[in-house]
């Protein structure tokens, strides 16, 4: 079987450390990495690596597109929104790591199988893909009114692409928990931290739990969920066990009386940025495995 | 006579932390009256944590902060109704309602290194034709010329004013004026302090500040807000007419409307405890005080451990999450500590 010939759109954080996680895969080629500035530091990582280099941009993907089988978006929501009705035109299927949100939303371990022949497939948020999995499970085996997110990032893992993008990710995370984590009201916080040395990605994750939970349910359905998620991304992990809260909650979905809270820590596998950059981490570590899955289902 | 400075009375949006964020439409009410005709031309209405600040991590609000805000914009005669947004927290579309209910001042916060997440807010804001300021909380954390380059950029957006904002009452009188001074000098627009009394250095810094020029001052009645409180607007507008800085507004008045409106929605405020004074030594976000005395009570650790730790991972503004984080690391170190027992 012939590999699935890739591209790579962006050559920021998130497409420099998704290119080593491709040239690692065995069912994908990376065959291009497109930027727009001849002096990016991920295009001169690509050449080093052998894989064709471009600063030209998307034009240059148009023009040749039946070199290519998929692209990965890794620009901005407005670069998307501008690329994505390009490559569809040109034949190009479309894996989204920006939070532009035009095709359904996937997250691995929840709905991988759901989507596999859209032309668009988005990725949500590296704070989605650290906490859908979460709710999901949660969701899985108790009611979730509502369930709320706080994800927090060193400041030098976050480049002027997330930077300028923060509110299409705060909305497409809070949307996320709603539509793939099925929570009936979703709401999506993140934070940036300057510290040095910086910190790891950090997730919180809180769910309003409805009346009639079994707290063992809930908490094996958390740890079995985590698991999963670190079969596929090695440094996501829970800081302590799942603390159920008993008190009146006034959320949005409505009165509760308990609530579970998770705290997760993601340390990234540095491929390309160093170990605090999980958030990097779990977003290619996610668009890889999608990709693979269209692959096979091919 | 014209005022030396323009006054911003922040009661209902940062006193909403020392209330736990369950202010009423009738106490909105009654303090809006009271700030309006006191003569106080800009008074701030919004969740602790800004527009979207209610949630499970801030504490939910007992009233929907659109509410309150409609209530102040048909309260006040002359004063501006401002709001807070932090981008990350609160989105674009809240500011936009809060504009349609007739907010005029957008003030958009961020980390004092982060300023560049403000660009589509504050452009916004002005699209919006709302007065847009950019306000760099825990300024303390950074040297006056890093925070100076911060406050560029939000002037680069848009910004009509910069705020240096010592959100853990964290500087000192030296501090708050080099601050004020060096964005003074290297900024276009004006320039404004935002003051916390963990030290008991809130007014004498922002008297200090008026020394560098500042050209707006924030202020809270009885100080009611986060950690050990704010500048009290009534205390700066004494001292001020004391100093002799115009404020354009009646001494008297103002300190009528602090015991009539403010005081009895939370007696006690005023004075700085141990823990408020530590998150002013330690440098920690003033917000998060209520919910690590809460923390403390469940996980049985001291509130002075769990303030001391969050200063050492220097935690940002926000962070609120790892107020449990902190609790429960304390608490399995300590019972990791306990001789065993049997």
């Amino acid at each position: 079987m012939s590999r699935m010939r890739c591209a790579i759109v962006g050559s920021g954080n998130i497409g420099t450390d998704l290119l080593y996680k491709l040239l690692r895969s065995d069912v994908l080629e990376v065959a291009a990495m497109v930027g727009i500035d001849p002096g990016s530091e991920g295009l001169a990582r690509a050449r080093a690596e052998g894989v064709e280099a471009t600063s030209e941009g998307p034009e240059w993907l148009i023009e040749q597109a039946d070199r290519f089988d998929l692209v990965f978006e890794a620009t901005s929501a407005w670069v998307h929104r501008m690329n994505a009705p390009r490559y569809r035109e040109a034949g190009l299927m479309a894996i989204d790591l920006t939070p532009a949100k035009l095709g359904p939303l996937v997250v691995p371990p929840v709905n991988l199988e759901a989507h596999l022949d859209a032309p668009n497939l988005n990725l949500i948020t590296c704070g989605g893909q650290a906490t859908v999995p979460i709710v999901a499970a949660v969701a899985a085996v108790a009611s979730v009114p509502y369930a709320e997110i706080v994800s927090t990032v060193s400041s030098v893992s976050a480049g002027p692409g997330t930077r300028q993008n923060i509110d299409e990710f705060t909305k497409t995370t809070s949307a996320s928990l709603v539509e793939v984590g099925e929570a009936d009201h979703g709401k999506a916080i993140m934070i940036l931290n300057p510290a040095e040395p910086p910190i790891l990605m950090r997730n919180t994750v809180f769910c309003a739990l409805g009346d009639g939970y079994d707290r063992d349910e809930v908490a094996d359905s958390i740890t079995e969920m985590v698991r999963t998620v670190s079969s596929y991304v090695p440094g996501y992990r829970i800081r302590a066990e799942p603390v159920f809260d008993e008190d009146l909650f006034r959320t949005p979905g409505g009165d509760v009386k308990a609530r579970v809270v998770v705290l997760l820590e993601v340390e990234g596998a540095a491929d390309y940025l160093p170990p605090y950059a999980g958030n990097l981490d779990i977003m290619t570590a996610s668009a890889v495995r999608v990709a693979e899955a269209v692959a096979a289902a091919r | 006579m014209t005022a030396a400075f323009r006054l911003t009375d922040s009661t209902l949006r940062d006193g909403s932390h020392a209330v736990a964020h369950q202010l009423t439409e009738d106490q909105v009410r009654r303090v809006v009256a009271g700030l309006d005709m006191a003569g106080v031309p800009v008074i701030e209405v919004t969740h602790g944590d800004g527009l979207g600040g209610s949630s499970f991590n801030y504490g939910f609000s007992h009233t929907d902060e659109m509410n309150l805000v409609r209530v102040a914009v048909e309260t006040a005669t002359s004063a501006k109704i401002a709001v807070l947004m932090l981008p990350g927290i609160g989105v674009k579309d809240d500011l936009r309602r809060a504009a349609g209910m007739g907010a005029q001042l957008a003030r958009i916060a961020t980390h004092c290194t982060e300023a560049d997440i403000a660009e589509q807010h504050i452009a916004l804001a002005k699209e919006l034709g709302m007065e847009a300021v950019g306000f760099l909380m825990m300024s303390h954390m950074i040297e006056p010329e890093a925070l100076l380059e911060q406050a560029r950029l939000m002037e680069s957006y848009g910004a009509d004013v910069v705020y240096t904002v010592d959100s853990a009452g964290a500087m000192t009188i030296d501090d708050a004026r080099r601050r004020v001074a060096a964005l003074k000098a290297g900024l276009s627009c004006q320039v404004g302090i935002h003051a916390h009394n963990n030290l008991s250095l809130a007014v004498a810094n922002s008297l200090a500040a008026l020394e560098e020029g500042v050209d707006q001052i924030d202020g809270c009645m009885t100080g009611l807000g986060a950690g050990a409180g704010n500048c009290p607007t009534e205390v700066l507008v004494a001292a001020c007419e004391k100093t002799g800085w115009e404020t354009g507004i009646d001494p008297i008045s103002i300190i009528e409307v602090a015991d009539r409106a403010v005081r009895p929605i939370r007696p006690e405020q005023g004075v700085i405890d141990g823990d408020g004074l530590l998150l002013g030594y330690a440098g920690v976000y003033g917000s998060f005080l209520l919910h690590a005395k809460r923390a403390a009570e469940r996980y049985g650790v001291p509130t002075k451990d769990i303030l001391l730790e969050l200063g050492e991972r220097r935690v940002v503004g926000g962070q609120e999450d790892m107020i449990i984080d902190v609790a429960m690391e304390l608490q399995r170190r300590a019972a990791a500590a306990q001789p065993a027992v049997g």
